[in-house]
């Protein structure tokens, strides 16, 4: 059997006297995508930190295809696309990509890959000069120029419009088809969605849920139903199985536990009701259900 | 484990790619350009030809000092703080790329600098000076200064693990102006009152000059005692150095 691409065991990590991972443990199978997703001060970027050898393991043991964080570092087993980090923006785009192909024995075609992300025509132009999502472009084009076999991407497509969002969803895509695993942070449910083969919901440094996007969503029975009805909020919520009632634009959302048992209900107690419409709970609301269950005191940010 | 290794031809290739784009990025950057460049030889002009003309070869060993001072010492420190805050350490860390590439980039960056103001002030002295050296004493200043600039290399690179962009420019100025006066560079030592004479010795701008005086013929005496002192400094500002590497990696998140 193959060994797992990632494997961090019981990683625990603090700041001062502040927890940011406690006792964590993962798996990463090599030829996924792999989505983190958690509240702001989850441990998301503390994980990948250490991932990628930038923060010291405090205890617990972490490996990257076999190999310790720093090791993997020198070999230029990955690409990254981290938020905290930046270039020397006085580079030019193409200065940026020969210097990075420098780095790693067997470099992309550098313009191919300006291809591939978007950056036509703006070779010669100078880092700080570009718009904020060009500049995301040319970070992702960074990752991509090692030709690595893991892509540890944080918040990649934040600041981007969406067609440059669609077309760096391609380009994770057609990685991903080619071999290339990813693990990928985001704060967008619907690229988890898109993308992810597996899910890891990280919360308070905690490993809340992991598992593949359905897996998830089962994890949260719920059915969202919509309608206009004469009931009010309050005659809702005695419902059987309703475990929140709001009012949207003149329809009711009711978050049911048991949509055919709130339905019953809700049908015989307003026989008027109208517009009706039920939707199985998507990823954004199973992750917020998961994530409100444990709420997080102190965030780390 | 095997881990791939980069046969060394492309390990010097990347070496040679950090060291262009540092020179790209020094030579982009005006705040550096300009008063690193420009004021040392504007200065030399002013107080070495001008006003001095009987001492134009002793302020051009001592006005030359002064100005690789300067590009050293700027293009490590606040070069080192800018692209610390912008990320770029974070990412270059997270590559396989040598970090020794950086610093020699920088190095190269600022010996280029040194070497343009060296060039500069030489050229100055001996056109409008009437200043008249040896061929190898020429070379020899560029060499002695150039080599001579490691402590504050050192130096520049500890601060500019330690401060934070903004305050790198002021406490790099504040280090580096009454640095370059209690060590003669200005005014010859002998000038100065005999308790701050005492001082000059402890500071190591005080020994680079001292050996650009030698290697120039202005004064005679023996290197070695000049060599060990710079050699000592940089043993110092190295400590400094691990201090705010320790530093800079307990931090990066």
């Amino acid at each position: 059997m193959d060994s797992p691409l990632i494997r961090l065991d019981e990683v625990s990590h603090r700041y001062g006297n502040k927890a940011a991972l406690d006792a964590v443990s993962i798996e990463m199978q090599s030829g996924q995508v792999t989505a983190l997703l958690g509240p702001n001060g989850a441990g998301k970027s503390t994980l990948i930190h250490l991932l990628l050898g930038l923060l010291p393991v405090q205890s617990g043991h972490i490996e990257v295809m076999g190999r310790t964080p720093s090791v993997a570092a020198k070999a230029g087993e990955w690409g990254t696309m981290l938020q905290s980090s930046g270039v020397q923006d006085t580079l030019t785009v193409i200065e940026l990509l020969n210097l990075f192909a420098s780095l790693y024995p067997a470099p992309a075609e550098i313009d191919s890959l300006i291809d591939e992300a978007g950056l036509e025509g703006l070779e010669r132009t100078r880092f700080e000069r570009l718009s904020g999502g060009q500049k995301q472009r040319v970070m992702f084009a960074l990752a991509l120029v090692g030709q690595p076999r893991l892509l540890i991407l944080d918040e990649p497509t934040t600041g981007l419009d969406p067609a440059a969002r669609r077309g760096l969803w391609d380009v994770i895509s057609q990685r991903r088809a080619q071999g290339v695993s990813v693990l990928l942070c985001t704060h967008y449910m619907d690229e988890a969605e898109k993308l992810a083969d597996q899910i890891i919901v990280l919360n308070r440094g905690r490993v809340l849920a992991e598992g593949s996007p359905d897996s998830i969503k089962s994890r949260v029975p719920n059915a969202q139903i919509f309608a206009r009805s004469r009931l009010t909020l309050d005659e809702l919520r005695r419902l059987p199985a309703v475990q929140s009632v709001e009012s949207r634009e003149q329809r009711l959302s009711v978050l049911s536990s048991d949509a055919p048992a709130t339905l019953k209900a809700w049908l015989a107690a307003d026989q008027e009701l109208d517009d009706l419409e039920v939707k199985g709970a998507d990823l954004e609301t199973a992750f917020l259900n998961l994530t409100r269950k444990a709420p997080s005191k102190e965030l780390l940010s | 484990m095997n881990v791939a290794r980069m046969p060394i031809g492309r390990r010097l290739v990347s070496y040679g790619q950090f060291i262009y784009c540092q020179w790209l990025n020094l030579l982009r950057v005006p705040a550096y350009t300009i008063p690193t460049l420009v004021f040392p030889v504007m200065f030399y002009a002013f107080f070495g030809i001008l006003m001095n003309p009987g001492a134009s070869a002793y302020l051009l060993a001592t006005f030359a000092t002064f100005g690789v001072l300067g590009a050293t010492l700027f293009a490590f420190g606040v070069g080192i703080a800018t692209e610390r805050a912008q990320g770029w350490y974070t990412l270059i860390r997270a590559t396989p790329a040598p970090l020794l590439g950086i610093v020699i980039g920088k190095w190269f960056g600022a010996a280029l600098f040194s070497a343009a103001i060296i060039v500069t002030m030489c050229s100055i002295a001996g056109f409008f000076g009437g200043v008249r050296l040896e061929q190898s004493q020429w070379w020899g200043l560029l060499a002695v200064l150039i080599s001579g600039t490691l402590p504050f290399c050192l130096l520049g690179l500890g601060l500019g693990l330690l401060l934070s962009p903004n305050a790198a420019p002021a406490v790099i100025n504040i280090v580096y102006l009454p640095l370059a006066f209690l060590s003669g560079l200005w005014v010859p030592v002998s000038q100065f009152p005999a308790w701050l004479q005492t001082l000059a010795p402890w500071l190591p701008p005080y020994h680079l000059a001292e050996l650009a005086l030698q290697v120039t013929g202005v004064r005679p005496g023996e290197p070695w005692s000049h060599w060990l002192a710079l050699l000592l400094f940089s043993a110092v500002f190295a400590v400094l150095v691990i201090i705010g590497w320790r530093r800079m990696l307990a931090m990066s998140k």
